[in-house]
Parts: C-alpha cells; structure tokens; sequence
C-alpha cells in the first residue's frame, strides 16, 4: 500500500524559464541512471534479495520516488510557460511535436525509458553492486547536470540529489558488508 | 488560478521538509544499524515532533495525505491545489 | 583526512585542437573512505541537514570543486 503526502523532499526552486536545461535534467527523469531506472530496480529488487536488506531496498526505492517528483518538477517548471518557438530553440521541436509540455520518460536524446536499464540478477552481490555503481553513475549525472547549468536555484537541487546519491551508495556498500559477515557473528553496529 | 499561498506556507512546509529529512537519513541509516539504541530514540523523537507540525500545517492550509492519513474537511479539500510541483 | 577531489595531469599533444585543460579532477566523495559508518557521528541541525542532503558533515561531498582554478602541482 502507498500513500501520497503532498510535499516534496526538498524545496525546488527555479530562477528562470529555461527549456533547454529542462531538456538536459529529462536525463535524470528517464535516462539509463535517472531515478525512475532507480527507484524501480530497488523497488523490483526487494522480493528477492536476502530479509537483511529488503528494509534497505525498500526505503531507497521509496525515497528514488520522491526525487523523481523533484525533477519532474523541475522539468515542469523550466517549460511551464515557454512558447512552442522556446522549446523550438531550445532543442525541443522533437519533443513538442509529440508531447506539447507533457513530461515523458526518455532521456535528453529523447530515446524512451527501457526496462534493460535496470536488472535484478536474483544473486544479492550481483544485485548490490549493481545498485552501487548505479548510486555513482547518477551522482555523475548530476555533476554533468550542474556543470551544464547557470541556475542557482536548480544547481542548490541538484547538489541536494547529488548527495543523497552518495548516501544511498555507502548504505548499498554497508549492505554487503552485512551479507558476508559469517553468520552467527555480530560485528556490525 | 490566481490563489497564491502565504509566506508562512513556505516557513511551516520547510519545517517539516527539514525534519523529515532527519527522519530519512536515520530510517535508512538504522536499517544498516538496527543495535544503535539513541539513533532509535532520535528517530522516534522525530516522528513525534514532525507529526506535531504535520497537525498545525494542516489546521491552516488543508490535509497532507491522502486514503486516510489525513482528516478531510467541506467541501472535500484533498484534491485542492496547489499541488507540490506547482508553488 | 581524505580529499574530496583528485588531480591529474593528462598528456597534451602538440596537434590537439582544443584549448588543453591542463589539470583534470574527480570527485572522490567521503563513502569511499567510510566503509561503514561508525555510530555517534557528529550531526547537521535538521535544517541545516536538509540544506546539506545529509545529516552527518563527514558525509557531506561539495560540488562543483571549492578549489577549482585553484592551483595544484
Ligand atoms: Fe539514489
């Protein structure tokens, strides 16, 4: 069961109408490290990996959700109010054309979201690591993202994601750390 | 649409955000280390005080959640904007 | 202490078009170096961990590079 609480995790603002970095942070909306990839592996993952981390999994999966909510408002925002000639300029003819200002899961070359993009290999190292290299592929991203961008407002978010990307890769670390700990001994805290 | 929200809209809803937050961070990092006892007692602290807000910001601008973890009031004000990604 | 960013110099070639960026750097950000992190670890205030995008100042990883442009050899 899911419940919805009308609030985002973090404050978005936005300084300036600006579609054309609405069309490079699409990326973190429906590219290959983008968050919905991340909030569906984990959220995917969770069945089967072992009981130890499902909690894990599961609060990661739940918390991807809500920065996918963050960029979508993101995205919505820089293009509310642009013109079809804005998007136009902005490289986003291909995506009007099909879209008008709707939202949709590609990425920033427009190529639409896979489920090839995520895996669950059933084996929880396999698993975990991919979900750890995911954590730094995003964490690029969004180093790209703010290299890119010259709104102070998007940028003060964007760094937001980009940390918690570095959070979520040491409890993904920590994890394995628990899976090959011997059973029976208790090192960990 | 030409409703606009208050400044203290922002205040109060930051508040939560802020202290949400904690309660994010020591969820995830609890779930790595379930034996650290003060991080549990932080944690319910947080819930506490953040239901404590959550209860005032609604009195004033309308109900949070939606499917029963929110009161309702007449008319029916769970649909009303602004919604998250609009303010 | 670990360092947040790493410095290198890569070969520039007398024919390369481009202006040459004479020093490159990567982020190294503090969960490399944790492993698992310790119990009792200092804390942001809630306001302050919201801003930061994490509750613990050690886990906190700036970008871009505070020392950007600064000069490293
Ligand atoms: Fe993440």
């Amino acid at each position: 069961m899911f419940y919805y609480e009308k609030k985002l995790q973090y404050p978005v603002r936005v300084s300036t109408c600006n579609p054309m970095l609405a069309k490079f942070l699409i990326e973190q909306y429906g590219g290959a490290d983008g968050e919905l990839a991340a909030a569906l592996r984990y959220m995917n993952q969770r069945y089967t990996i072992p009981d130890k981390v499902i909690g894990l999994l599961n609060d990661i999966a739940m918390e991807e959700f809500s920065h996918l909510e963050m960029i979508a408002t993101m995205v919505y925002k820089l293009t509310k109010d642009a013109t079809p000639e804005m998007m136009k300029a902005a490289g986003l003819g291909d995506h009007y054309a099909d879209h008008d200002k709707a939202l949709y899961y590609h990425n920033a070359a427009g190529v639409p979201w896979t489920a090839t993009y995520i895996q669950a290999k059933g084996d929880p190292i396999a698993d975990l690591y991919e979900d750890i290299a995911a954590e730094e592929k995003a964490r690029a991203t969004y180093q790209w993202l703010i290299d890119m961008s010259d709104d102070p407002d998007i940028n003060d978010s964007l760094r937001f994601l980009r940390e918690r990307e570095v959070v979520h890769s040491l409890r993904f670390r920590e994890a394995v750390e628990i899976l090959k700990e011997d059973q029976g001994k208790k090192k960990f805290y | 649409m030409t409703k606009q929200m208050p400044p203290e809209y922002y205040q109060c809803l930051e508040e939560i955000q802020a202290i949400d937050f904690v309660i994010v961070e020591l969820n995830l990092y609890l779930n790595t280390h379930p034996n650290d006892l003060e991080a549990i007692k932080q944690f319910n602290e947080c819930s506490k005080k953040s239901m404590q807000l959550k209860v005032e910001f609604e009195k004033k601008f309308g109900p949070l959640m939606n499917f029963g973890r929110s009161y309702a009031n007449y008319p029916w004000d769970l649909d009303d904007t602004p919604w998250p990604w609009q303010v | 202490m670990f360092s947040q960013f790493k410095y290198w110099k890569p070969f520039i070639g007398p024919f390369d078009p481009c202006k040459p960026i004479k020093v490159k750097s990567y982020s190294t950000p503090p969960h490399l170096y944790i492993g698992f992190q310790p119990p009792g670890m200092k804390q942001f205030s809630p306001k302050d961990a919201l801003m930061h995008g994490t509750l613990w100042p050690q886990l906190y990883s700036p970008y871009p590079d505070p020392n950007k442009g600064v000069k490293k050899d």
